[in-house]
């Protein structure tokens, strides 16, 4: 399992615009680089970030090779209800991800 | 061309640079020193000062974790002897690199983690700059986050000192640049496009956007050696624990970023 670091505030009022930030542990080898012995290292990045509320999408990224190194993203949302979001990474070699955080609109 | 009285013959001037006029012999004032954290730019500050965003807690966060794991079955976790990190490793940081009586010799905070491992744990010592020597030493140097830089005053550290600060004043590889000829002399001004600093070690190990991962101090010298093209010292040679006793004392009372993240 990657390390991910996930930010957003506890509780907000509804109509609020909340700021989420997220970031995971990954190397994002892009796939042209050679390793110690010369032979060019297979690709293995994120290709897909999704952040759902409640199981509705609400945020959607793909991510290329060029990419750096533990992706961070962020983005906002605008506090509806109280629930749960959840995270997830998709990318080579079956990588698949998926962590959630609650937040509680008052 | 004629030439303008008052201005010393070239050859003068040649020979000043050929004989290597102590340059950077002042050392920065305690009053003056500052973090190379002053001279980024507003986004990497912020990136580094929110705990969720600076990358380099990744590393903190699996230094935790190996804190409180064996590194072998039946032996003791660093927390075995140590407990809990928040107490017993707050300000260790900020005293090394220290006197090892064992070796009778100086070592730096990574090389005392792979002492306690031999000695303690009866584990191999982990390879410099892998993830696991790294997120350790991350993890015991975060404990002394905002505590001033205080090297440790014993005399038997004199000489190391002495050695890594000649180190820092003396010019070597193709270019003939020392150390202290930028950080000394320099910094604040620019380097191409970037900004020199004054090469304070505050934030070791650090997260650096270029390097895409964390480094340690040593990473760091080998990177400016090369960049001064000289040839970079192995891995834990003792030039740099001298070199990063003097730059110990050279930054002390800075206070300790770990992990800090640089451009």
């Amino acid at each position: 399992m990657a390390r991910t670091l996930i930010n957003l505030p506890k509780t907000a009022r509804a109509g609020d615009v909340i700021t989420i930030k997220t970031l995971i542990s990954h190397p994002m080898e892009t796939g042209f680089r050679p390793g110690a012995d010369g032979r060019i290292l297979p690709r293995n990045i994120v290709t897909e970030f999704v952040c759902r509320f409640e199981g509705e999408e609400i945020f959607r990224a793909e991510l290329f090779p060029a990419s750096a190194a533990n992706p961070y993203l962020t983005f906002t949302w605008v506090a509806t209800a109280s629930g749960r979001f959840t995270f997830t990474w998709r990318g080579d070699d079956g990588f698949d991800q998926t962590e959630s955080a609650p937040i509680a609109v008052a | 061309m004629p030439r303008r009285p008052g201005l010393p013959p070239p050859a003068a001037v040649l020979a000043l640079l050929l004989v290597g006029a102590p340059a950077g012999a002042e050392p920065i004032a305690p009053a003056d020193r500052r973090s190379g954290f002053d001279q980024m730019g507003p986004e990497i500050q912020a990136m580094q000062r929110d705990e969720t965003a600076n990358p380099g807690m990744l590393a903190v966060a699996d230094g935790a974790e190996l804190w409180a794991t064996p590194p072998a079955p039946g032996r003791q976790p660093c927390a075995g002897c140590h407990g809990e990190a928040a107490v017993g490793m707050r300000g260790v940081a900020a005293r090394y690199p220290a006197w090892d009586a064992r070796t009778g010799r100086p070592i730096d905070l990574q090389d005392r983690v792979n002492a306690c491992r031999r000695t303690h744990q009866g584990a191999d010592p982990l390879a410099y700059e892998s993830p696991d020597l790294l997120a350790l030493t991350a993890f015991v140097a975060a404990q002394s986050r905002g505590m001033p830089i205080a090297p440790p005053d014993d005399p038997r550290l004199g000489a190391a000192r002495a050695e890594g600060r000649a180190l820092f004043e003396a010019r070597q590889g193709q270019l003939g640049l020392s150390c202290a000829i930028c950080h000394d002399d320099h910094w604040g001004r620019r380097l191409g496009a970037a900004v020199i600093p004054q090469g304070q070690p505050t934030g070791y190990p650090l997260y650096r956007l270029e390097w895409q991962g964390m480094g340690s101090l040593q990473r760091r010298l080998r990177n400016c050696l090369t960049g001064m093209r000289a040839e970079p010292f192995a891995y834990g040679a003792p030039d740099y624990v001298a070199l990063e006793l003097y730059l110990a004392t050279r930054a002390a009372p800075l206070p300790l970023e770990t992990p800090a993240v640089r451009p």
